[in-house]
């Protein structure tokens, strides 16, 4: 489903004496549908780089990313959009929303997206709100004034709400209590059930070892390093 | 899939200066796309050349009709672009008393973009009238209110439900929430993006304000000089700036 080959990435910062900072070199993965797979590597080491540059968040420099059919590395923008909408979810670390729309809203949002009727899409999101124990009092507030650890299960909850065929997550248990952890964690093996294929950073060891399937040390990709 | 508006090589000169020049991009229904740079870089000649209102001095500015596919917008008769500028585009303008009539009543501004095509039933056009002053979140009772007794934001919520009457197909809006209070252009970006989503506006829309872009577009085009310098998806631009100026342009927002 995922299939990256030896992409390669370095920023330049221009307003910095245009230091030139080569932060990805030959770079591959694959991941089938149905199987999770875990970036390790310390902090720095590029697992956030690797996953944006496969959101089409970061620019990749040379290098083929296949999400299904689509190379990432030089598709148009409504290609990624496209691809964005129906095959490639992502769940990031930090929430972003409009200001002043309602948790609800938010997570029904991805399916509103792809054409879903409003009433099930409303449906499904309470559904999953309620699963990951979000007081049904709040439903109807912004997420913006949540605390930190009700915002990433809104997160959460919109990014599992379309079901995609190829997830990003990135340390999607941190900041999360014991209960909502295992939840998430059975998120992600009934994700894993259906079928996706899925990429994570976990720093939560006992929570990797549990659900992927194997471990991709990112360091052997990062040129400072292994030069 | 066709593109909705496709421009090409669209050049406008004051004398020898640069307006803008060499801009090229096809937009496709339903997507936003944000243009953004300082000011003086050439983003809003740009999108007075595309909505019609400059005439570029090279290019062609190409529209899907409804009847007859792609055409130059920039050739086409003055009749006929003027059609297309009341029914399929609209044009939110920055200063609301640019886009609205100051001195005829909420309702009367609404319905005139409806008398302009043809509606003539006043019962009907005033319930649409009040339905989307409902839908921008003005209430009925201040439709027969001239603008000039309305607040800043609620003008361009009214400028904004004139514009979108007809149900066009593209909107040009030219800093949507410039000169508006922070808690207002909350309630307006809210209010766009449920407008662009439930109805598949496509629109273009120029601001300097990248925190608007990112909640809006889905695409973003940085200019310079008169130059389109990077264009990109709206988050990579913002994420991943390639260009000295747009890396300026993104380390120098301040953090809230």
């Amino acid at each position: 489903m995922i299939h990256v080959e030896n992409v390669t990435k370095s920023f330049t910062l221009h307003n910095q004496g245009a230091a030139v900072i080569p932060v990805m070199a030959g770079a591959s993965l694959d991941v089938k549908a149905g199987e999770c797979v875990a970036l390790v590597g310390a902090s720095g080491a590029g697992k956030s780089t690797l996953m944006r540059m496969i959101y089409g968040n970061y620019l990749t420099a040379s290098g083929k990313i296949m999400v299904g059919d689509v190379d990432v590395a030089t598709a148009a923008p409504r290609e990624i959009i496209a691809l964005r909408r129906r095959t490639l979810g992502y769940v990031s670390q930090f929430l972003r929303v409009v200001p002043r729309v309602s948790t609800l809203d938010v997570v029904a949002e991805p399916l509103l997206a792809t054409g879903t009727p409003r009433e099930e899409a409303l449906e499904q999101a309470q559904a999953l709100l309620a699963r990951l124990n979000i007081p049904e009092r709040l439903w109807a507030l912004s997420p913006t004034t949540f605390s930190g650890g009700e915002q990433q299960r809104v997160n959460i909850a919109r990014g599992f709400a379309f079901p995609y065929p190829a997830m990003l997550l990135d340390e999607p248990t941190a900041s999360l209590d014991p209960t909502n952890r295992a939840t998430v964690l059975a998120m992600i093996t009934e994700a894993k059930a259906r079928g996706a294929a899925i990429i994570g950073i976990f720093h939560d060891h006992a929570a990797r070892d549990g659900i992927c399937d194997r471990q991709l040390d990112v360091t052997q990709f990062t040129p400072s390093l292994a030069a | 899939m066709t593109p909705l508006l496709q421009v090409e090589n669209v050049g406008k000169f004051y004398g020898t200066r640069i307006g803008c020049a060499d801009v090229s991009f096809d937009l496709y229904p339903g997507e936003v796309m944000g243009i953004v740079g300082e000011s003086g870089s050439g983003k809003s000649t740009l999108l007075n050349c595309l909505a019609g209102h400059l005439a570029p001095d090279c290019g062609a500015v190409r529209f899907d009709m409804r009847v007859g596919g792609l055409s130059d917008t920039v050739t086409m008769s003055e009749p006929e672009r003027r059609m297309l500028a009341r029914t399929d585009w609209a044009f939110v303008h920055q200063h609301a008393r640019d886009g609205l009539r100051m001195n005829v009543s909420a309702g009367g501004n609404v319905g005139e973009r409806l008398m302009a095509v043809n509606a003539r039933h006043y019962g009907e056009i005033r319930d649409k009238a009040i339905d989307w002053l409902g839908r921008v979140e003005i209430s009925e009772d201040r439709i027969d209110d001239r603008p000039t007794a309305f607040s800043g934001g609620m003008q361009q919520r009214l400028q904004i439900a004139r514009n979108l009457v007809t149900g066009p197909r593209l909107v040009f809006m030219d800093e949507p929430t410039g000169g508006l209070d922070v808690s207002v252009q909350a309630r307006l970006l809210d209010l766009l993006r449920g407008l662009v989503r439930e109805m598949g506006l496509s629109a273009i829309i120029v601001t300097h304000d990248l925190a608007v872009v990112r909640l809006l577009a889905d695409r973003l085009m940085v200019m310079k000089d008169g130059h389109v310098i990077e264009t990109g998806l709206t988050d990579q631009v913002l994420d991943d700036p390639q260009h000295a100026y747009t890396q300026l342009l993104v380390s120098s927002v301040l953090q809230v």
